[in-house]
């Protein structure tokens, strides 16, 4: 069961991350991250995240990708254009990649022995256990956050004002 | 039952993809949701992790990195807009006032 849900949603996962690559419309793109983020979702719920999950999907799949299809109609954007780019980047971007995924790969690989496995019946980690860090252990970082986003809020409003009106 | 490493060799491999995206993608749109995919790459590893040492506080990572993606989205769009505003154009090859 566990793994059958895995493999349908990493497939999902990396289908989406795929065409995300592939398309050449924006809107497309935007679509395919919502796939991909939807089933990341799940895969968080697999690991027992429940609170997580629900997050991902209002705060990712939800509000962020909002933002973005919302900016993409705003801006009326077309086709991609197909310029040639860096040409630094494709020759040292390419097999810089390679590398870093391979010597990720090979590391996890050698260390398999010492993770352990994943299971439906893991137990979740309730909402409650999460709040009780999150507000006791850890309530500075979590004030700090609501400052950063309110500058973030003033950031962007006065970023994305039209000027002159000031 | 499957093993944890499953999940990180899938994070890896978003994470590159990722990273490819930033490289070939020549919409600025396009390349700020490549950023967004790594971003989700990273916090599917540290559920993972989270999960494998019983470990809450990598939960609670998650909920930051989040937190501050959400911020970054906002102020990232709005750049975007700006830059469409005085420019005109979405191509990262013509938005290259500050390249070398």
């Amino acid at each position: 069961m566990h793994l059958a849900l895995f493999l349908i949603f990493a497939i999902f996962c990396l289908g989406g991350a795929i065409n995300l690559l592939l398309q050449t419309h924006p809107i497309n793109s935007a679509l395919s991250l919502i796939v991909v983020m939807s089933s990341l979702a799940v895969l968080y719920l697999l690991l027992g995240a429940e609170f997580l999950a629900i997050a991902q999907i209002i705060v990712y799949a939800g509000a962020v990708m909002v933002l973005f299809t919302f900016v993409v109609m705003l801006l009326n954007v077309g086709e991609e254009e197909k310029t040639h780019g860096s040409k630094i980047a494709k020759a040292v971007g390419f097999p810089a990649v390679a590398v870093i995924l391979g010597v990720i790969a090979t590391i996890i690989l050698q260390a398999q022995k010492q993770l352990g496995h994943v299971s439906l019946s893991d137990g979740i980690t309730t909402t409650q256990e999460l709040s009780r860090v999150l507000f006791h252990d850890l309530l500075l970082p979590f004030e700090l956050t609501s400052v950063l986003i309110l500058v973030a809020i003033l950031g962007a409003v006065a970023l994305a004002r039209k000027e002159g009106h000031s | 039952m499957i093993p944890s490493s499953w999940y990180l060799i899938l994070s890896a491999l978003l994470f590159a993809m990722g990273v490819v995206g930033f490289l070939i993608k020549r919409n600025l749109i396009t390349v700020f949701m490549s950023i967004e995919l790594m971003l989700n790459a990273v916090n599917l590893s540290f559920v993972t992790f989270a999960h494998e040492w019983h470990a809450v506080k990598g939960q609670i990572f998650v909920f930051f990195v989040m937190v501050v993606a959400a911020a970054e989205a906002a102020v990232g769009l709005a750049i975007i807009i700006a830059i469409f505003r005085s420019r005109a154009t979405l191509n990262v090859d013509q938005i290259d006032l500050m390249k070398l």
